[in-house]
């Protein structure tokens, strides 16, 4: 399908890379040399199989081989999904645990409030704003992304502070709101209710009852919470310069770089598929009820 | 007053009001709508009579007081070109006002058609075009808005059918949910023993009962497709210059943000947020009057 959107619709590719006053046999002989005028069901068996031998063609722009540009992009995008994950996935539980901890409470109210202001807020709005206060005005970040060359990790991770924090904010709100409900259902429970009458402390009965149950589909969340990441990240990328799997596409499908465009989209499908899977493991191990395959 | 006029008790009224006026009573009665509504109807008010109450032209350039920080002649300073951002403000909520609204229309109508037929009908229609809508629902807008973009080049046409397209499957799968419980109800059966053609059941007879639940999935989308619009005019795909958007003027200026120019994106990117926010608390509102 990604093939097919990127390949079927534009128009000349030797034409779109010559320019309009190009000669019309050169545009030919480099549509030839790049094979673009060859039948598609052709050049679609030759594409699909060479990725799967890990080789992502060449690109129409660059004129080298698409492989490396993917992975260094996907590698760049991994550390800085990997910032905003870290810092998001605890605090946006423990937001939502006190939220709901603090029912119809003041603190409640900030926290599901704010969280939904903050959520359906688009990137770069956000990125906007959180660069005037902390790269402009308090001068305590850096507002590109991009670190010197033979930065260490804890200069890259600094560099990466900012960038995150829009992806921060709007998964905090969903995550923030999953774990607040799915920790108002627990503490409403049956097995909660026995928990204390049973005389264990409060804070036992939060860890080891109300806690496991809650988080459950939280963990779903954020698993389906990859496929917006990916979104996001192509605006975020654009607007901190940051050399990801997102500005790649992008610049990609500005410059109507097709090897490119469609590798970039292909393995971020592939990273989508993984994380589902991912997440469907992680809510077996915890959820003693599903047990994958004959381990009892 | 008299005795007798007291005597009734209020809870008649409410029991005499039509179901849509007790909807309406709830909304007015929403503290949450109402701010919403507010904002929402002041960029409304700009996007329709700004060029009359802005102070300057927001296209006419004034290359010598360019950017000019905020001052008393030019309230939120002047761009790069000079422009002044205070009217360029105002007017940019025209283009992202037609264009988001059209999209969700386009939505709702595509959205509600295939709600109606795969809920209606069930069986391999339903399989069918659940799979498909599901495959459409797992890629991002953005990356099918590049997509399209690349393929049919950037228009405000193109948005709207990007943004339509995208979310009406998530609007079918609302409404086939609304359909697949009103369908065992007796009123269809009744239709249906009148023989009455599959198309004037679902639209006829199944339709008018779940407007509100296609309302409200239409309040919320129009939401998500504000957010969708200003970013792919941020993102340079969609509405082009010289227009005042505001996704535009702020990509069109962050890049100058290291050099302290505050001024030329601050303004675009609270307005946004107001109009999200507003938009959403309105939302909100509306599930919450439909939902008591």
């Amino acid at each position: 399908m990604v093939f097919l959107g990127g390949q079927v619709l534009p128009g000349n590719v030797g034409r779109a890379i010559l320019g309009p006053f190009a000669d019309q046999r050169a545009v030919d002989a480099l549509n030839h040399t790049l094979g673009v005028d060859r039948p598609l069901l052709t050049q679609y068996w030759s594409w699909i199989s060479n990725f799967v031998q890990g080789d992502m063609g060449t690109s129409y722009i660059f004129r080298s081989p698409v492989a490396p540009f993917v992975i260094d992009a996907l590698g760049n995008s991994m550390k800085l999904a990997a910032v905003a994950f870290v810092l998001v996935v605890p605090i946006g539980i423990l937001g939502g645990v006190i939220a709901a901890l603090n029912l119809n409470r003041p603190l409640d109210r900030i926290i599901s409030l704010g969280g939904l202001s903050v959520t359906v807020l688009p990137e770069f709005v956000t990125g906007i704003i959180l660069i005037l206060i902390f790269g402009v005005w308090l001068r305590w970040l850096p507002i590109s992304a991009a670190w010197p060359k033979d930065a260490g990790f804890f200069i890259q991770l600094y560099y990466l502070i900012l960038p995150s924090l829009p992806l921060f904010l709007v998964l905090f709100g969903y995550i923030a709101r999953m774990a607040r409900s799915g920790m108002i259902e627990a503490l409403d429970s049956d097995y909660t209710r026995t928990a204390v009458l049973k005389g264990l402390p409060w804070r036992t009965v939060i860890w080891r009852h109300v806690l496991r149950n809650a988080l459950l589909p939280t963990i779903t969340v954020i698993a389906t919470q990859t496929g917006y990441l990916i979104g996001g990240l192509v605006v975020i990328e654009t607007l901190f310069r940051y050399q990801g799997i997102g500005s790649l596409i992008f610049t990609a499908a500005r410059g109507k770089d097709f090897p490119m465009l469609e590798s970039g989209i292909l393995t971020i499908g592939i990273v989508y598929a993984v994380a589902t899977l991912i997440a469907d493991f992680l809510y077996s191990v915890l959820n003693p009820r599903i047990r994958l395959g004959s381990d009892q | 007053m008299s005795a007798v006029q007291t005597a009734s008790p209020p809870q008649e009224d409410v029991r005499r009001r039509s179901p849509m006026a007790e909807v309406l009573f709830s909304l007015l009665r929403s503290r949450t709508f109402l701010v919403g509504l507010a904002i929402v109807l002041f960029w409304v008010a700009c996007a329709l009579f700004g060029e009359h109450f802005a102070p300057y032209d927001p296209l006419a350039d004034d290359i010598i007081n360019a950017l000019a920080p905020p001052s008393r002649e030019h309230w939120f300073g002047t761009d790069q070109i000079g422009r002044d951002v205070f009217s360029r403000v105002i007017v940019g909520s025209r283009d992202i006002l037609t264009v988001a609204p059209l999209a969700t229309l386009l939505a709702t109508v595509a959205g509600t058609a295939l709600g109606l037929l795969t809920g209606y009908f069930r069986g391999i229609v339903d399989d069918v075009v659940s799979r498909i809508l599901e495959a459409f629902m797992a890629i991002p807008v953005v990356i099918v808005a590049l997509l399209a973009i690349v393929a049919l080049g950037t228009s405000k046409t193109t948005v709207i059918v990007v943004i339509g397209l995208s979310f009406a499957p998530i609007i079918a799968r609302t409404v086939r949910s609304a359909v697949l419980a009103e369908r065992e109800l007796d009123y269809v059966a009744a239709a249906q023993l009148r023989h009455e053609s599959a198309l004037h059941t679902m639209f006829v007879e199944i339709l008018p009962n779940i407007i509100p639940p296609i309302l409200v999935e239409t309040t919320v989308r129009l939401g998500y497709a504000i957010f969708a619009v200003a970013t792919l005019s941020f993102m340079g795909f969609g509405i082009q210059p010289p227009s005042p958007d505001w996704g535009l003027s702020i990509s069109s200026n962050y890049g100058m943000i290291g050099g302290g120019f505050w001024w030329t994106v601050l303004f675009d990117a609270l307005a946004i947020a107001s109009l999200v926010i507003g938009v959403n608390l309105a939302a909100d509102g509306v599930h919450g009057a439909f939902n008591d």
